[in-house]
């Protein structure tokens, strides 16, 4: 039976890391992820977890030592944000191709300069290609359902990678909300014992990892690590099928609202999204055939199916909340107009930058988006790269 | 070679190689020949040698081969010939030479 | 979608007005309503202006953007009024609650707003019955009996419960806060 709660963000977070027990957590606090090592802390001072707790001297630290606990064969978990997660970089390359499981709760703030404590995309967006599966929740109670899972799916055996499950900070981090929690009995019936210690350095049998590797192997390994990304695809839709027998709750690698006949649309990751669902309800109640699509899984990214999903609309609009300074659209946009090609030809689509450092994202900003994209589909006129709430 | 688990070679695949480079053979820095990165080699003379084994403590790459504690010879597949050996013994049972 | 209520909150750093919000969200919560509680994060500091936000429906609620044209306003500290454009957006068939000892006519003098204005002294209130300047619980008790959000039966069950729960070492200062509940409900008045 699931729990009827009101929690934050980070307080969904904190309680869904202690009803997994991992073994180790190594942390450092940032806003808006702070609460999090701060609440897990508590838990562990109260001996409500069995977690061993390593309060670090910085990010760097924090994923450094979860990276040994996990070689080791610890299950661990850690949380960060913004420039916490900028500092954990180098760490972040080293803990996927070590191919050592472990999850990562960030809550998503801009990154300076200018300094910004505010919510975007800009931290976990630049972190996208260091190898790590990235989850993207709308809501404290998707945060909650993607930490739980993203133990299952770091740790199978054919994927082996570490997970960050990303939620909005502040918007998501700080507000409290309706949500349902599972028993702690079946969470940890769900995630189960530890996959990783057979594997490990303090596992069955001896072994040496992160080693140094010339250009003779470098290549190979590397492949390999792509095929754990390739593989994590399927993972993460077995382990989702297995979550919603438990908890009712669908998951895929995006969510389709309202797309069946929808000649508009929106591609958007995050809270947005709930703003958006709002705002697809409102206008297709005066008849406008609109959809969205909500990012969940960008990686690994479903380029397939997105464009699979796309097929029938006319037009369709992809938001990101960052700018990737490409000087032509964000990377939600290139990916997704990529995924595009040869399947879903002949569409309108155009990007929208919006919502950076914490701007409020409004129904109103929304259906512009939506009328932008009717205005398109009448005339044959648009711009394709758009920024959405700036002072012009 | 044969009796490790994975036999990594210059021609392992992706497919066959391990994840992230794990080393799953312990001690396979043996199958790598540093004998070849040599340019002077060490020799013995058996008629000076007190067996002190003073040589076997500061080879950096355990190439001074003991049995029954005694000196038996060097395993040139992996000395580098750094010539720490020669250098410390203080009875001249150790010479350092140019590679033929 | 059911009926959807949005509230924001005016206060200052430090006095409680975004604990407020989230109580009146545990409230509206232990009903079985959907819920949001979130305040406005910035650079402030103890007395500065702060604003924080409540969505309260029957239905999920999906919107996550601050809310701009809220059904009631509540001031939680009336000097706000003079420096804060407290009823921006603020809907006409809205209102506004606010901590003052003044009266709701000598209030909407003072504010740009043609609705419904409501009174509460949180402040003396607090004082006489809790012996400090503890405004959260009468403005909480104002507030639901204004907005009505849930009944103040419901209501008055439902805050004893949580005051014996927070106050478990402490139980002579539950009476005491009832006290300061029940003044609030009674005690709230408005220019219709």
């Amino acid at each position: 039976m699931a729990k009827r709660v009101s929690l934050s963000g980070n307080e969904a977070v904190a309680f869904g890391m202690k009803q997994i027990n991992p073994d180790v957590v190594a942390a450092f606090p940032i806003t808006p992820s702070t609460e999090v090592p701060q609440y897990f802390s508590q838990f562990v001072a109260n001996g409500q977890v069995d977690t061993e707790f390593v309060p670090v001297e910085s990010e760097h630290s924090a994923m450094s030592a979860c990276l040994g606990a996990a070689a080791a064969g610890g299950r661990v978990m850690t949380a960060t944000a913004s420039a916490g997660l900028a500092l954990m970089w180098e760490m972040l390359y080293v803990g996927a191709s070590m191919r050592t499981p472990l999850v990562l709760a960030v809550t998503n703030r801009a990154l300076s300069g200018p300094i910004n404590i505010h919510n975007d995309h800009s931290d976990t967006m630049g972190a996208r290609d260091s190898g790590w599966i990235q989850l993207y929740s709308e809501s404290a109670q998707e945060a909650y359902d993607n930490l739980i899972q993203a133990v299952r799916i770091g740790e199978h055996k054919d994927v082996q990678l570490p997970v960050m499950v990303c939620y909005d900070g502040f918007i998501t981090s700080h507000a409290v909300e309706n949500l349902e929690m599972l028993e702690d009995a079946d969470v940890k019936n769900f995630v189960g014992e530890n996959r990783i210690a057979p594997y490990a350095l303090l596992g069955k049998e001896p072994m040496s990892m992160g080693p140094l590797d010339l250009p003779n192997h470098y290549f190979e390994h590397k492949r390999l690590q792509a095929e754990a990304m390739k593989n994590a695809k399927n993972v993460i839709l077995e382990v989702a099928a297995e979550y919603e027998k438990l908890s009712g709750r669908k998951y895929s690698f995006f969510e389709e609202y309202k797309m069946e006949d929808a000649e508009a649309a929106i591609v958007v990751i995050n809270s947005t999204a709930g703003t958006a669902k709002y705002v697809v309800d409102n206008l297709r109640a005066q008849g406008k055939k609109v959809g969205l699509i909500k990012i969940r899984v960008f990686r690994p990214f479903p380029a397939e199916e997105i464009a699979k999903a796309l097929k029938n609309v006319k037009a369709v609009a992809i938001m990101d909340k960052l700018d990737g300074f490409s000087a032509s659209g964000g990377p939600l946009f290139n990916e997704v107009r990529s995924a595009m090609y040869g399947v879903a030809d002949g569409k309108i689509v155009t990007s929208y930058i919006y919502g950076l450092g914490g701007r409020d994202v409004t129904s109103v900003n929304i259906e512009k988006v939506y009328s932008d994209l009717f205005s398109a589909i009448e005339t044959g006129k648009y711009e394709v790269y758009n920024y959405l709430g700036v002072r012009e | 070679m044969s009796n490790r688990k994975v036999n990594i070679t210059p021609d392992t695949t992706w497919k066959e190689t391990t994840p992230g480079g794990v080393i799953v053979d312990a001690g396979n820095a043996e199958d790598f020949k540093t004998g070849d990165w040599r340019s002077m080699r060490p020799v013995w003379h058996e008629d000076k040698c007190k067996h002190c084994l003073l040589c076997w403590v500061v080879c950096p790459d355990n190439s001074i081969k003991v049995e029954n504690g005694k000196f038996v010879g060097f395993d040139y597949d992996h000395c580098k010939g750094c010539g720490v050996c020669t250098k410390q013994c203080k009875f001249g049972a150790l010479d350092f030479v140019p590679e033929e | 979608m059911g009926k959807l209520v949005e509230i924001r909150w005016h206060g200052r750093g430090g006095q409680g007005a975004k604990t407020a919000s989230l109580l009146l969200a545990e409230v509206a919560f232990n009903t079985g309503k959907y819920i949001q509680g979130f305040p406005e994060y910035g650079p402030e500091r103890m007395g500065a202006p702060i604003t924080a936000y409540n969505r309260i429906s029957d239905d999920p609620i999906t919107i996550h953007s601050n809310i701009y044209e809220p059904d009631y306003v509540v001031v939680v500290d009336e000097t706000l009024i003079k420096s804060v454009p407290v009823t921006a957006g603020l809907k006409e068939n809205g209102a506004v609650i606010i901590n003052t000892s003044k009266s709701p006519e000598e209030i909407k003098k003072e504010l740009n707003y043609n609705g419904k204005v409501y009174t509460i002294d949180a402040r003396k209130i607090s004082e006489e019955t809790l012996g400090a300047y503890f405004p959260n619980t009468p403005m909480l008790a104002a507030v639901v009996k204004i907005t009505e959000v849930v009944s103040v039966e419901v209501f008055l069950n439902d805050i004893e419960a949580s005051f014996k729960h927070k106050f478990a070492n402490k139980p002579q200062v539950v009476p005491k806060n009832m006290e300061a509940v029940k003044r609030a409900l009674e005690e709230v008045k408005g220019n219709e």
